[in-house]
């Protein structure tokens, strides 16, 4: 089984022609893809490690400076304090909001649910929302000038705390993220419940066992895969977050610099600092941490498989 | 109605209950369970209800009003004139930018993923093993973290602030890519292509009228999923383009957003409020109505043993 450095993916069953038909033509058919793959991700990653190894003086120009620019990372501060915030919402926004789809996913594929596919259509709406109008009316219900805490404020004369203060914001930003994605990682996990086969429940039921024995026993293993693909996918999203800061920033400008998330200091060093080669520093060192974390989960989520 | 019948027809009815196979499958329903995922759907709705909501107030009821209910002269079709007249009718612009963008990116994303796919699931070629190993890698490398070096690259070409830097960088879409070549190794039996080889089509013809046939399902997966992303794309857009005049929707109502506590700027919220409810109502309205084909795809690949 070939296992990438990436998701949780393995390449398909191969169905070979019975003659290994062994010619050019399958390039016709993956050329167009290639061509253009190489274009925008393998050319721009070369480049960004060309960048990433090079500074732009004031004095003597663009000069070979070799790892200088990821040993500056690596001692600086505000990457630090960026890498703080996106690693503390992987560690406890994420744990929160697969366990809340977990839980989701057994509802639905308990059959105990009145309206069952009211359920899973709506909870999935938030996924085809784009983040930017996902940040926008979570700023707003937050806001404490017309937003809801303001409404709850004054309505019961209680004293609810600024949901976009720096104590907040960042529960504030990762309720959005488990928002956004806590349906969709559902229905993932869900369609994994639905692939048992139903002979299981059936013997399962001959031999007396409880609920919770089922769920433990065989529900909870054939998510397992699915799982290891979600949190592939969430911790991608952590560590790339960009747009739901960029976003709140305008609305709560203290407390969201613009070195927030690596991503959102990646974009200011180039385009507010000009910093370009060590903006591909830090997105080189981004891209390694995050395959890095997507290999390591796969290895852990894959182990006592077979 | 007297009591005999009463009783008899309850005794109807329970015996029907007592003959109903208990069934590990059709388990009795739940009232605590739908409640609890009641609060989960009212915690997933809230922020959509707010947004219609208050896209029918006028800018001073806004901040005058309880959130979560009408308030002051109805004023949606206002809003949505507004939105639209607003800045030269410059949100009419970005509609239709994203669809452009959507139909070219997310198009062309999805047509080199399906002929990619198809090539990958049904042909042996030189050098397949390590686009295999490439393409499966590049599902992992976040799109984001290549977007400074690709405007650097792009720029150098002189395709920045142009239409063609947010389509090029959109027509790839690895992962796109690997869901029909899935689809396609279990939907296109490989012997029906050899058969249809001996009769002596052409492969393009082949693909045409027996391949994808067979892979429509996939194919509507990955058209969708291409159509949400393109449309919600927005790191892309904000960094490769700088002219109003190109943005879509997304970069142009985050700058809307932006300008409203500006000094001196006019307090536009109720625009930034109807314009994000017309930004969505597309992409949701065509999820809901294609549900039943990203089911079947979305996880086709990815649970498979």
């Amino acid at each position: 089984m070939a296992v990438s450095p990436g998701l949780g993916l393995t390449t398909p069953p191969h169905t070979r022609p019975r003659k290994a038909r062994r010619s050019w033509t399958g390039w016709g058919f993956l050329g167009p893809f290639v061509v253009i793959f190489l274009f925008t991700l393998v050319a721009p990653v070369i480049y960004a490690i060309y960048l990433s190894l090079y500074r732009d003086k004031l004095i003597g120009g663009n000069s070979f400076v070799g790892l200088s620019n990821y040993i500056t990372a690596i001692h600086d501060p505000v990457f630090h304090t960026a890498l703080f915030h996106v690693l503390l919402l992987l560690f406890v926004q994420v744990p929160i909001m697969m366990a809340l789809s977990t839980m989701a996913a057994l509802a639905l594929d308990s059959s105990r649910l009145y309206v069952a596919s009211l359920f899973r259509m709506s909870l999935f709406v938030p996924y085809a929302v784009p983040s930017v109008v996902a940040a926008l009316m979570w700023g707003f219900m937050y806001g404490s000038t017309f937003g809801l805490v303001a409404n709850l404020n004054s309505a019961i004369h209680i004293h609810l705390p600024n949901p976009l203060a720096s104590n907040y914001v960042l529960a504030a930003l990762g309720n959005i993220t488990t928002w956004e994605f806590v349906g969709f990682n559902m229905i993932i996990l869900y369609s994994a419940l639905q692939s048992v086969p139903q002979d299981r429940y059936e013997a399962a039921a001959i031999d007396g066992a409880t609920k919770f024995q089922v769920i433990r026993a065989i529900k909870v293993p054939a998510m397992r895969r699915a799982l290891v693909v979600a949190l592939v996918f969430a911790l991608i999203g952590s560590f790339q977050l960009f747009a739901e800061p960029n976003v709140l920033k305008s609305l709560a400008p203290n407390t969201i610099g613009s070195a927030f998330t690596p991503n959102m200091y990646a974009y200011n060093l180039s385009f507010n600092g000009q910093e370009f080669n060590y903006a591909a520093a830090i997105a080189i060192a981004m891209g390694i941490i995050t395959m890095v974390g997507a290999y390591a989960l796969q290895v852990g989520g894959m182990r006592g498989d077979n | 109605m007297n009591a005999d019948v009463r009783a008899v027809s309850a005794a109807g009815r329970s015996a029907r209950r007592k003959s109903r196979p208990i069934s590990v499958t059709t388990p009795r329903k739940s009232v605590l369970l739908t409640l609890v995922m009641g609060l989960m759907l009212f915690y997933t709705l809230t922020p959509v209800a707010w947004l219609l909501i208050n896209s029918t107030k006028t800018q001073n009821s806004l901040s005058s009003s309880f959130g979560l209910w009408f308030s002051g002269p109805f004023s949606f079709f206002h809003n949505i004139a507004a939105t639209f007249s607003y800045g030269n009718g410059e949100f009419l612009r970005w509609a239709l930018n994203t669809v452009l963008y959507v139909v070219l990116g997310g198009g062309g994303a999805t047509i080199l993923a399906t002929l990619g796919g198809y090539g990958l699931a049904h042909f042996t070629f030189p050098g397949k093993r390590a686009v295999m190993a490439i393409i499966i890698g590049a599902i992992a490398i976040p799109g984001t973290a290549l977007a400074v070096p690709a405007y650097l690259m792009f720029s150098k070409f002189g395709l920045t602030n142009t239409p063609w830097s947010v389509v090029i960088p959109s027509l790839i879409s690895p992962i796109g890519l690997y869901l029909i070549w899935v689809y396609a190794t279990e939907a296109i039996p490989s012997g029906l292509l050899e058969a249809a080889r001996l009769d002596g089509a052409s492969e393009l013809r082949i693909f045409l009228s027996i391949g994808f046939r067979l892979i429509v399902p996939g194919f509507v997966t990955v058209l969708l999923l291409t159509f949400v992303a393109t449309w919600n794309n927005y790191f892309l857009p904000l960094i490769m383009l700088s002219t109003p005049n190109w943005f879509p929707l997304t970069v142009g109502l985050s700058n809307w957003s932006n300008q409203a506590p500006s000094a001196g700027g006019q307090l536009i919220d109720n625009l930034v409020i109807t314009g994000s409810l017309l930004a969505i109502t597309p992409t949701v309205i065509v999820f809901l109505l294609m549900q039943r084909y990203w089911k079947a795809g979305i996880t086709a690949g990815s649970i498979k043993e």
